[in-house]
């Protein structure tokens, strides 16, 4: 496992046309983890991942891989270490799960090469890794969703980064095969030691899965660490404006974020009395 | 690199041989396709009014004179079919490439106004300047690059979408249809054979001082067109996701649509904006291939089948002599109603 590549924004500012986006923003992205990026519509999370696998030029500031600026890294080296799986690919009409995954060799073929015995073995492997060996065959338009999303994921491994953005991998999916591409992304995690960023909605799905999180307000970075230490109340009334509880997961143990709203205000104060203790986090149990 | 994960022996070999099965599968369509075009190339030469063996008319490719045929062959059928050939390909080619790109099989140059441009150049060049065949060929291709600019920068707007595009390029190709439809209407002693040729394509009459130029389009541009070919599969795949996997997105689009755009003006310039050729080669070629690989040299070939096989039709299968175009017209139009009423019935893309 040499999964080492360390991806850093310094002072990074984004936009489009004269408006600013992301601003100045300092932010180190720990190899070999799973950082999730949350915030609020249009808080900048996606421009964020564009920028950093050299989709987006900055406007001021940059971002650095292993030393080196993004954007002054040939695209095709570039490819080979960072993956990235926008939030809306193209699937062109007709294609095959086979033709699809292998799309991923690209950055390690030439304009004329010949497919070699390494490319099969990567998109073999990474069938595999996404359980699609079955659907090889299949046109992808008559996927579900979920076998979509997976497929697309395989596409990206094949591609065989050290590193991995995705953009909301799990828009437009029911919550099992939700957590289908999540578990699948943890297992990445696990055994490659492959480094994931993903951008995620879902603030229980973000404090389960990550080891790091990332809140940003606002253009600006709010908190980054641990999901005990960013999923708070006080971070998501700062970021979505929003009051709310936080509780401990009974599943996970992470923090489990509970919405209040305007209608359940005097229930959730109500409750906040009468809790059971088996909820409460227990004090000092991490 | 990731810690090397080494996949199951099964899965592997069914990779790799749904990957070789493709492979032979795709040589198999390209050489099928190059006898197809061989032989409809060897069919236009030798037969006609007057049917000539093939040894007469190889006599007259390597130069000796044979009474009848080196007229009939040589100065008649072989310009006229080297250009069928050529332009053929020229539009399959270039067709494909605009219908990849831009991930829509009505984006092709011959909708979008492109051909359209050419042609009223070619058009107004010869009837209103009398201008020679090398400035003809010269003001065709700046038209297309000039429409192809102006729809391109009309359609913009946070990047391309497909069907804006479209749209502003169906009226623009309108526009200068109706341009052209003029200048012909005001060449006093125009004959309609040759008018024919700037509205719907013909090859009548071609001499090798259309041909020529055709051929050395071919052999410049499409190596370029080639050498992209990878990256413009991934740019199918949406310009970030191609972006991601490497493709310089905006330099591959720039040299693509310098490339295709030449290919058709100078196929226009010579033969007129063959109706549907680039508009129909592609989907016939995706047709055949299946998915999987580029489909440019396949498209290609099928265009240039089409345009020999359509001038064969038009000249001898009918009491009167029907330009080229007007045979591929007849194919072509049933397949774009068809294409936007499917469109529209899918309700997404167009």
């Amino acid at each position: 496992m040499t999964a080492s590549h360390t991806l850093s924004t310094e002072d990074l500012t984004l936009g489009y046309g004269d408006r600013a986006v992301i601003e100045g923003l300092d932010l180190t992205l720990a190899a070999g983890n799973i950082t999730v990026i949350v915030g609020a519509n249009a808080c900048g999370k996606s421009t964020l991942l564009r920028s950093m696998s050299r989709l987006l030029v900055p406007r001021a500031g940059r971002v650095v891989l292993d030393g080196k600026e993004v954007h002054r890294t040939p695209a095709k080296e570039l490819a080979r270490t960072l993956g990235l799986l926008p939030q809306s690919p193209v699937t062109p009409e007709g294609i095959t799960v086979l033709d699809l995954v292998g799309r991923g060799r690209h950055p390690h073929q030439r304009a004329f090469s010949r497919w070699t015995a390494q490319d099969d073995a990567a998109v073999a492997a990474a069938l595999e890794a996404t359980q699609t060996t079955e659907l090889a065959e299949r046109s992808v338009d008559e996927l579900s969703g979920g076998q979509r999303q997976r497929v697309w994921i395989a596409m990206a491994l094949a591609q065989q980064t050290d590193l991995l953005l995705l953009d909301e991998p799990t828009t437009f999916l029911d919550i099992s095969h939700q957590i289908e591409v999540l578990d699948l992304l943890t297992d990445l995690n696990r055994t490659r030691g492959t480094t994931i960023v993903m951008v995620l909605h879902d603030l229980n799905l973000a404090a389960r899965y990550a080891d790091r999180l990332v809140a940003l307000a606002s253009g600006r970075l709010h908190a980054a660490g641990t999901p005990e230490e960013v999923m708070t109340e006080d971070t998501v009334r700062t970021v979505y404006g929003m009051d709310s509880r936080v509780i401990e997961d009974p599943v996970s143990g992470k923090p489990l974020v509970l919405p209040i709203g305007r209608h359940h205000a005097t229930v959730a104060d109500s409750a906040a009395q009468t809790v059971p203790s088996s909820v409460t986090r227990p004090a000092g149990s991490r | 690199m990731s810690a090397p994960v080494v996949p199951a022996p099964p899965t592997l070999r069914a990779v790799t041989r749904a990957r070789v099965r493709r492979a032979y599968r795709r040589r198999l369509l390209v050489s099928t396709l190059l006898i197809l075009v061989v032989a409809a190339f060897a069919t236009t030469l030798m037969a006609g009014h007057t049917f000539y063996p093939a040894s007469d008319v190889l006599r007259v490719i390597t130069g000796e004179q044979v009474p009848g045929a080196s007229f009939t062959v040589g100065t008649l059928r072989l310009p006229r079919a080297v250009l069928a050939l050529t332009a053929g390909f020229s539009f399959g080619i270039a067709g494909v490439t605009f219908q990849t790109m831009l991930r829509n099989p009505l984006a092709s140059p011959d909708i979008i106004g492109i051909s359209a441009g050419a042609s009223a150049a070619a058009a107004i060049a010869i009837v209103t300047f009398s201008l020679s065949e090398t400035e003809v060929s010269a003001l065709a291709i700046a038209a297309a690059l000039g429409v192809a600019l102006l729809v391109y920068t009309l359609a913009f707007r946070d990047g391309v979408a497909g069907t804006r595009l479209i749209l502003i390029g169906i009226g623009i190709s309108a526009l200068l249809d109706s341009i052209t439809s003029y200048v012909l209407s005001r060449a006093g002693d125009w004959d309609l054979q040759e008018a024919m040729r700037w509205l719907t394509g013909s090859l009548n009459g071609t001499t090798w001082e259309e041909t020529v130029p055709t051929v050395l389009a071919v052999l410049a541009l499409g190596p370029v067109l080639l050498f992209q070919s990878r990256n413009l599969s991934a740019l199918s795949l949406g310009d970030d996701t191609a972006s991601a996997l490497g493709v310089r997105v905006e330099r591959t689009r720039v040299t693509v649509i310098v490339a295709a755009v030449g290919l058709i003006a100078f196929a226009t310039a010579a033969a007129g904006p063959i109706a549907f050729v680039a508009f129909l080669s592609g989907p016939i070629a995706a047709r055949l291939t299946g998915t999987g690989g580029s489909l440019l040299v396949p498209a290609g070939l099928v265009g240039s089948l089409l345009v020999l096989v359509a001038d064969f039709t038009g000249q001898y299968a009918f009491d009167t002599r029907y330009p080229v175009g007007v045979v591929t017209g007849v194919l072509g139009a049933p397949y774009l109603v068809y294409l936007i009423v499917r469109t529209n019935r899918a309700g997404g893309s167009l």
